[in-house]
């Protein structure tokens, strides 16, 4: 399978990063996280993601390794931004190519789901009055990724 | 010695990103390490308050508090994870 894994500042193009998976694959599933402009009802400016870098990179090569044994994939990219970006920006990209689509839509799924429970990245939202907040960890987002045990 | 690294509120309450420390040859555990932790000053003692809300990881793997620790050893504490 090929892999690609990058943890960066910079944004990231969607064609290109599926251009880049080359010929073969029958289906490729895709995921892609925004910054939204609001939570619970506040108006968001900015999100700053952190991360634990080195520890990061085995975690998501781990998930994917982990996507890798529950279905025949031809390719998995998981492309995660790091930094402070505004609403409307891109966070993440998954895609996972296959054969056919059941495999590479059950597994970006599954990739997006576990990358926001078992991978060291933080968010946090700056709101237009000035305030601040880390985000706390959903308990529907720990029971998504349960649902893969 | 150790290395210690907080991340997200964790990092905010400690005051920095890393430390390295050296605790008393009781501490074996990673969960001993968070009880010394939290009974060592004000400070620590803020940020380790609450332990059922702290996620650790030794070495870059995730760790829970029975891990054992070396000397050497880099071991992270921070908030469950919100990526995605």
């Amino acid at each position: 399978m090929m892999t690609r894994i990058s943890i960066q500042e910079a944004d990231f193009d969607p064609g290109a990063e599926i251009a880049s998976l080359g010929p073969g694959a029958g289906g490729i599933g895709c995921f892609i996280g925004i910054v939204r402009g609001e939570a619970g009802g506040r108006k968001i400016t900015a999100m700053t993601l952190e991360h634990y870098p080195g520890m990061t990179e085995r975690a998501v090569r781990a998930i994917a390794e982990e996507a890798e044994k529950r279905w025949n994939l031809s390719a998995v990219t998981v492309v995660h931004r790091v930094g402070r970006l505004a609403p409307g920006e891109n966070i993440v990209l998954v895609l996972a190519a296959a054969r056919h689509r059941d495999p590479a839509l059950a597994a970006t799924r599954f990739l997006i789901d576990w990358l926001k429970t078992e991978a060291p990245f933080w968010k946090k939202e700056h709101f237009a009055d000035g305030a601040e907040a880390w985000v706390e960890a959903k308990e529907a987002d720990t029971e998504a990724a349960a649902l893969w045990r | 010695m150790l290395r210690l690294l907080y991340f997200a509120w964790l990092r905010e309450r400690v005051g920095h990103a890393e430390e390295e420390l050296a605790p008393p040859s009781s501490v074996h555990t990673v969960g001993e390490l968070m009880r010394w932790l939290a009974e060592r000053d004000p400070v620590h003692g803020a940020a380790f308050a609450r332990p059922g809300l702290i996620r650790a990881a030794v070495n870059q793997e995730f760790a829970g508090p029975e891990t054992e620790l070396a000397a050497g050893d880099e071991v992270a504490f921070f908030p469950p994870m919100t990526g995605g």
